[in-house]
């Protein structure tokens, strides 16, 4: 009997073990991010990071300011963001709202297939077929913009904003909609006026989860961007992304080095805005499964 | 009447944009299937890389994304699962749980360059692995920990609490009961969740960046602590790193079709398996 106890018990730990590994594995995450961009603080200094030039490899002077990584990695989030948005919610009031059956049993599972195709596979689309579009439309020498970008960032996070705000609409209650329906008002009125509203902040966390999803998307950016640390708000330059820049030099930097650190610093910075942002749409997404 | 107008209008526009994605993602596909399959024959699925990828074939790094695989399984899934029976079975409201499940979604949201550089940090240096396929199978497993214990745990919420009750009240204890009556109804659903987990650390490629990739190595490895090829860094390293990148063309669209056939073909099983267990087991 006793050792029925015992054994019981023992499972009960042991899976109780593997369970606080997800706690282990953020701490070390923080703390190793932590430990390599640390010493970077004594020497060359924490004012050297806030600089807006990042030019890490110089024979005249090396600086590693991350503003301007900082600058490019926002401009194409933003646009990203502006573009998938209304993209996104069309998509998922007509899958939720709309569609036929037959239809929305092809496109969910279609939508989800384009989550799943690899993020280096899309930077190759984008760079053989959707830069030298691009780069025609708009008359450049150069196909490799923050808007190509920004595309193909757009194209990566609409499953993530339609699956989450589908499903935000779906669970708005079927009698507000007959009420409005009842009321006279028409199928798009009721769309609009009542069920977007009531499944508004859902909608906002998936737009924010989609953000997080931009804002750490490294191959198909560090492909198509061209990646010059410029700092201009205009779309058809260059840009470099703080993912991109990691991404890029870590394999050519020798350990130890400022270099080094100064990398493990935008790695950090990184880690801390999408953990903002993942917290705030959990928070969002919390309150409105109360409601 | 033009009320009526307006509205068919917004529908058609509405109707009009989520067909023009779903065309975008059937052009994505059509467009690497027409261009790649031309580049597929047996040298080039058995053979080895020449003049740094531009002829020959990519075992390597098809072998190389397949031994990351198995071991991102090996350590992700019984890890993930373990975890997931413990939230759905034995978790009780409290500080811990609270806990868990906040680093759970905390892990979901870093982004895969961040965990390169976790398992640069740690793996590579701190544990002196070094590039290796450990290496990068540690990193990736950390990365799709959160996917596997959340959908293992939905499949474990799915099993009804009276197969729970009914083993309980004729004496088994706990473990025996999830032992024997709630697992094998839901291991299969719990695989499903996993599957598409893996599906994508066989697609990611800034992970294995800084923990195992090899740019040009043209053999096959001995032990878990060789560095590898792998599909996801051969396809980047062709299309923006090759000198003559822009020539040689067929071998990267031929990368990118066995990557994106290896990766789809994942996903598939696990949309089988999904519907398979819906149609097995209703409650």
């Amino acid at each position: 009997m006793a050792s029925t106890r015992f054994k019981e018990n023992a499972v009960k730990y042991v899976l109780l073990g593997t369970a606080t590994a997800s706690i282990l594995i953020v701490i070390l995450i923080f703390l190793f991010l932590g430990k390599e961009a640390f010493p970077f603080l004594f020497d060359p200094g924490f004012s050297e990071l806030l600089g807006s030039r990042w030019t890490p490899v110089s024979f005249v002077k090396e600086t590693f300011g991350i503003y301007p990584l900082v600058t490019g990695s926002f401009l194409i989030t933003l646009l990203a963001t502006a573009l998938s948005v209304p993209i996104g919610v069309c998509g998922a009031i007509y899958i939720s709202e709309i569609a036929r059956n037959t239809e929305k049993e092809f496109f969910k599972p279609f939508i989800e297939l384009l989550a799943g195709i690899p993020s280096v596979v899309i930077g190759f689309f984008g760079l053989v077929v959707l830069a030298p579009i691009v780069k025609s439309v708009f008359n450049l020498s150069s196909g490799l913009t923050a808007l190509t970008g920004a595309l193909l960032l757009a194209l990566m996070a609409i499953p993530t904003i339609i699956t989450i705000s589908e499903d935000a609409i779906r669970s708005v209650p079927r009698s507000y909609k007959d009420a409005s329906l009842a009321l006279g008002a028409s199928k798009m009125q009721t769309i609009w006026k009542v069920t977007v509203p009531a499944s508004f902040s859902g909608i906002i966390a998936a737009v924010m989860l989609g953000m997080g999803r931009v804002i750490g998307e490294t191959m198909a950016v560090m492909m198509v961007t061209g990646n010059a640390p410029l700092i201009s708000a205009n779309p058809l330059e260059s840009v470099r992304t703080m993912t991109a820049t990691i991404a890029a030099e870590m394999g050519e930097v020798p350990f130890g080095s400022d270099h080094y650190r100064a990398l493990f610093w935008v790695g950090l910075v990184l880690l801390i805005l999408t953990f903002t942002l993942n917290m705030i749409s959990m928070k969002v997404l919390k309150k409105y499964r109360m409601q | 009447m033009n009320r009526n107008f307006i509205e068919k209008a917004i529908i058609w526009i509405i109707r009009g944009v989520t067909y023009f994605i779903v065309f975008v993602i059937g052009y994505i596909i059509f467009d690497i299937i027409i261009h790649g399959l031309p580049a597929i024959n047996w040298e080039f699925l058995t053979g080895f890389p020449r003049r740094s990828g531009a002829e020959g074939g990519i075992l390597p790094a098809i072998v190389g994304t397949l031994a990351l695989v198995i071991g991102t399984i090996i350590v992700a899934l019984p890890l993930g699962m373990a975890s997931a029976i413990y939230l759905s079975e034995y978790a009780r409201q409290g500080r811990l749980t609270r806990m868990i499940r906040l680093a759970i979604v905390t892990l979901a949201g870093v982004p895969s360059i961040v965990f390169g550089l976790f398992g640069l940090g740690l793996f590579v240096l701190f544990f002196g692995f070094g590039a290796s396929i450990i290496a990068g199978s540690l990193t990736l497993a950390c990365m799709i920990l959160p996917i596997i214990i959340v959908s293992s745990e939905e499949a474990l919420k799915a099993v009804p609490q009276s197969l729970r009750d009914g083993s309980l009240a004729l004496g088994a204890t706990k473990w025996e009961t999830i032992f024997k009556n709630v697992l094998p109804y839901s291991l299969s659903g719990m695989l499903t969740g996993s599957i598409l987990g893996i599906g994508r650390a066989a697609g990611e490629t800034a992970p294995i960046l800084l923990t195992v990739a090899a740019f040009f190595l043209p053999k096959l490895p001995n032990s878990v602590f060789d560095q590898v090829m792998a599909l996801p860094y051969h396809l980047y390293i062709l299309a923006t790193q090759h000198p003559q990148a822009d020539k040689i063309l067929p071998m990267q669209y031929g990368t990118a079709l066995v990557l994106i056939t290896l990766v789809l073909g994942i996903n598939l099983l696990a949309i089988i398996l999904r519907i398979k267990v819906r149609r097995k087991y209703r409650w």
